[in-house]
C-alpha cells in the first residue's frame, strides 16, 4: 500500500518523466472565529491532473478551494500556482500581502466554478464570457466573443449565446460557468460542487463537460460528492476531514481501499 | 394481496367524473369573489360624488383656474420648479452614491463620516435646513469656498451659493443626497454575495466589478425607491418658497395675496404637481423596465402591462356567459 498521509505528501522536485506541478500548496492554516478550518494542509497538483476533493461538509473542502485563487485569506501557509505566490509577495523570509488588483490579475488565471453558478443575471450568456477577457486581458471585444462562441459550442450550448441566464436550466447555466472560466484561460481549473445545486437528471451533463475537458489536459481540482465521477476521472483522490488531508491516493486506493478509518466511515455512508 | 386488488375494483376511475356529463372532462370553476364587486359599486358612487362637488361648488372658481393655468407667470414657476429638482437631484443623487460607498467601505472612518452625515440631516426638518442654508449664504457670502462637505454640489457655480436659488438647491441637494445614500446602499446590499465573488474570481476590476455587475443589478432595487424619493423632492421644492424663490407655489402664493381667490390658485399649482409627477411616473416604469432585463423567466413583474387588467374583465365576463349557457341548459 502506498497510501500517504500529510506528513509524508511534499516531493516537488519535478523530474523529467513527470510533469511539473502547477498547484502547490504548503501548509495552509485558517480560523473563523474561534474555529480552526484548516490545520495545516499540503497539496500538489501536477499539469494536466484531476485531483478530487472528498469529505464530510465542514471537512474544509470549499474553504481550502476558496484559498486556492484568494478568494479566502490564509493565517499561514501559501498557495504558488506556476512558482507565482498567490496574494502575497516574499520579501526576506516575510509574506507582504498584494494589493488588490495585483490579486485581481493573479485571480483571472484561476479558473473557479462556483456550486451557485454565480452567472450575471442582467448579461446575456455571451456577455458573461466576454466580460472577462475585455477588461482583464484586454482582448478586442470581437476576438473575446469569438472565443465565447467556440467555448459554448464545446459545452454544447452555441445556440444559447444571447439567452438571459435565468431562461436556461441548472445544467445549463453551470455548463455556461465552466465556459466562462475556461474564458480567461486558466492554468487551472477549481470546481466547488459543481452538481450539488442542479437537479439529479442534470448533474449527468454538466459531469460530461468536466470528463471532456479532463480528457483534453486541463489541470483541474474538484471538491464533489460524486463519488462515480471520482472514480472514473481523478488522477488523485484527496480524503479531508476535520481541516486535513487524512488519505490521498489515485482513486483505485483511496475510494476502493481505504486505510484510514475516517475514510473508511465517509465511503460506507455515501458508496 | 387481496385487499389492494379489491381497492382496485371498488373504485372504478370513472367514478371521478360526474355522471351527468359523461365522456368530458370536469370543467374548473375560480373561486367567485362577490366582495370585490360590492367594493367597486361603493368606490363607484363614491367617485361620482367627487367629481359631482368638483364640478358643482362655486368655490372652485374653475374660470380663474382656467385664466392662470397658462399664464405666462405661472409657467414662469413651473420651469423654475423643474430647475430645482433636476439640479438638486443630480447633485443629491452624485453625493448619495458618494456616501453610499463610504458607507460600504472597508474604512471604519470613512463608514462613520457618512453614517454621521445621515443620522444628522435625516434628523433636522427640510424647512429648517433650507432656512439655515439660506442663513448661511449671508454669512459666507465673501468666501469663495466654503461649504464643509463633499465636492459633490460644486456642479453648480461657487459663486451661485450667495443668491437664494444656490441656497435653495443646495439646501434640497444635501437633504436629498442623505436618502438617496440609504437607497443606494440598500441597492447595493440586494445584490447577491455570490455576484461580487464571482467578479472577483474572474480578476475583474474592482470599479468594473461595481459599475458593470453590481450597480445594474442594485438598480432594480434602487430605481423605485429613487423614484419616490424624486418625486418627494420635486414636490418639496415647495418648502423654498419661503426664500421668496418665484417657483410654482410662491407663484401662486404671490397670484392669490393679490387677487384673494386662493383656492383656485392652490388648483393650479395642484393640477401642475400632479401632471408633472405624472411625467416622473412613466419615466419611472421605463427606467425600471430597462432594468429588469434577465430578471426570472417572464421578465420579471414590472414587466406586465396594464393590458392584464382588460384581459382579466373579459376573462369574467367569459366565465358569465359560460355559467349562464349552463343555467340555460339544466
Amino acid at each position: 500500500m502506498t497510501t500517504t498521509t500529510t506528513t509524508e505528501v511534499g516531493t516537488t522536485e519535478a523530474s523529467a518523466a513527470t510533469p511539473p506541478v502547477v498547484v502547490d500548496v504548503r501548509g495552509l492554516r485558517k480560523s473563523f472565529g474561534g474555529h480552526e478550518v484548516l490545520r495545516g494542509v499540503d497539496l500538489q497538483v501536477r499539469a494536466g491532473e484531476v485531483t478530487v476533493v472528498l469529505g464530510p461538509s465542514g471537512s474544509g473542502k470549499s474553504t481550502l478551494l476558496r484559498s486556492i485563487n484568494h478568494l479566502e485569506k490564509v493565517d499561514a501557509g501559501y498557495v504558488r500556482i506556476d512558482d507565482e505566490l498567490i496574494g502575497y509577495r516574499q520579501v526576506g523570509d516575510r509574506l507582504h500581502e498584494l494589493r488588490e488588483r495585483d490579486v485581481l490579475r493573479q485571480r483571472a488565471r484561476i479558473g473557479f466554478v462556483f456550486q451557485q453558478f454565480n452567472l450575471f443575471p442582467h448579461l446575456t450568456v455571451v456577455e458573461n464570457l466576454v466580460e472577462a477577457p475585455v477588461a482583464v486581458l484586454g482582448r478586442s471585444r470581437d476576438q473575446a466573443r469569438e472565443l465565447a462562441l467556440t467555448l459554448l459550442e464545446r459545452v454544447g450550448l452555441q445556440d444559447k449565446a444571447d439567452a438571459y441566464p435565468r431562461r436556461l436550466s441548472g445544467g445549463q447555466q453551470q455548463r455556461v460557468a465552466i465556459a466562462r472560466a475556461l474564458a480567461l484561460e486558466p492554468k487551472v481549473l477549481l470546481f466547488d460542487e459543481p452538481t450539488s445545486a442542479l437537479d439529479p437528471e442534470l448533474v449527468g451533463e454538466v459531469l460530461d463537460v468536466v470528463k471532456d475537458l479532463a480528457r483534453s489536459g486541463t489541470t483541474m481540482i474538484v471538491v464533489t460528492h460524486e463519488i462515480g465521477f471520482a472514480r472514473e476521472v481523478a488522477d488523485s483522490v484527496v480524503f479531508m476531514d476535520d481541516g486535513q488531508i487524512v488519505e490521498q491516493g489515485p482513486p483505485a486506493e483511496v475510494l476502493d481501499d481505504p486505510q484510514h478509518p475516517r475514510t473508511q466511515a465517509f465511503l460506507s455512508k455515501v458508496l | 394481496m387481496s385487499i389492494t386488488t379489491s381497492d382496485i375494483t371498488a373504485s372504478p376511475p370513472t367514478a371521478v367524473v360526474a355522471p351527468a356529463r359523461k365522456a368530458q372532462q370536469p370543467r374548473t370553476v375560480p373561486l367567485r369573489h362577490p366582495g370585490r364587486w360590492v367594493g367597486v359599486a361603493v368606490a363607484l358612487v363614491l367617485l361620482a360624488q367627487l367629481a359631482h362637488a368638483l364640478v358643482t361648488n362655486p368655490g372652485l372658481d374653475w374660470p380663474t383656474f382656467r385664466a392662470y393655468l397658462f399664464d405666462p407667470s405661472v409657467l414662469q414657476g413651473v420651469w423654475l420648479t423643474v430647475q430645482l429638482t433636476v439640479l438638486s437631484a443630480l447633485a443629491g443623487f452624485a453625493l448619495g452614491l458618494v456616501l453610499a460607498l463610504m458607507r460600504l467601505s472597508r474604512s471604519p472612518l470613512l463608514r462613520v463620516v457618512a453614517y454621521g452625515y445621515v443620522w444628522l440631516v435625516r434628523s433636522v426638518p427640510l424647512l429648517v435646513q433650507v432656512l439655515f442654508w439660506f442663513n448661511l449664504s449671508y454669512l459666507y457670502q465673501r468666501i469663495q469656498i466654503g461649504v464643509p462637505f463633499g465636492p459633490g454640489f460644486f456642479s453648480i457655480a461657487t459663486n451661485s451659493l450667495v443668491n437664494a436659488m444656490g441656497a435653495a438647491v443646495l439646501a434640497l441637494a444635501v437633504n436629498e443626497a442623505a436618502f438617496a445614500a440609504e437607497i443606494v446602499r440598500a441597492g447595493v446590499l440586494s445584490v447577491d454575495a455570490g455576484q461580487l465573488e464571482a467578479a472577483a474570481a474572474l480578476g475583474l476590476p474592482r470599479r468594473r466589478q461595481l459599475r458593470r455587475i453590481v450597480m445594474p443589478q442594485a438598480m432594480r432595487t434602487i430605481a423605485p425607491a429613487a423614484a419616490n424619493q424624486l418625486i418627494a423632492l420635486f414636490k418639496n421644492t415647495s418648502i423654498v418658497s419661503v426664500m421668496a424663490i418665484m417657483e410654482l407655489f410662491y407663484t401662486v402664493q404671490v397670484i392669490y395675496g393679490r387677487t384673494s381667490r386662493v383656492v383656485p390658485m392652490l388648483l393650479v399649482a395642484t393640477a401642475w404637481y400632479v401632471a408633472l409627477t405624472t411625467v416622473l411616473s412613466v419615466f419611472q416604469y421605463a427606467v425600471e423596465r430597462r432594468f429588469a432585463r434577465g430578471a426570472g423567466r417572464d421578465g420579471g413583474p414590472t414587466r406586465q402591462r396594464p393590458v392584464h387588467l382588460l384581459r382579466r374583465l373579459r376573462a369574467a365576463f367569459d366565465d358569465l356567459r359560460a355559467r349562464a349557457a349552463e343555467g340555460s341548459l339544466r
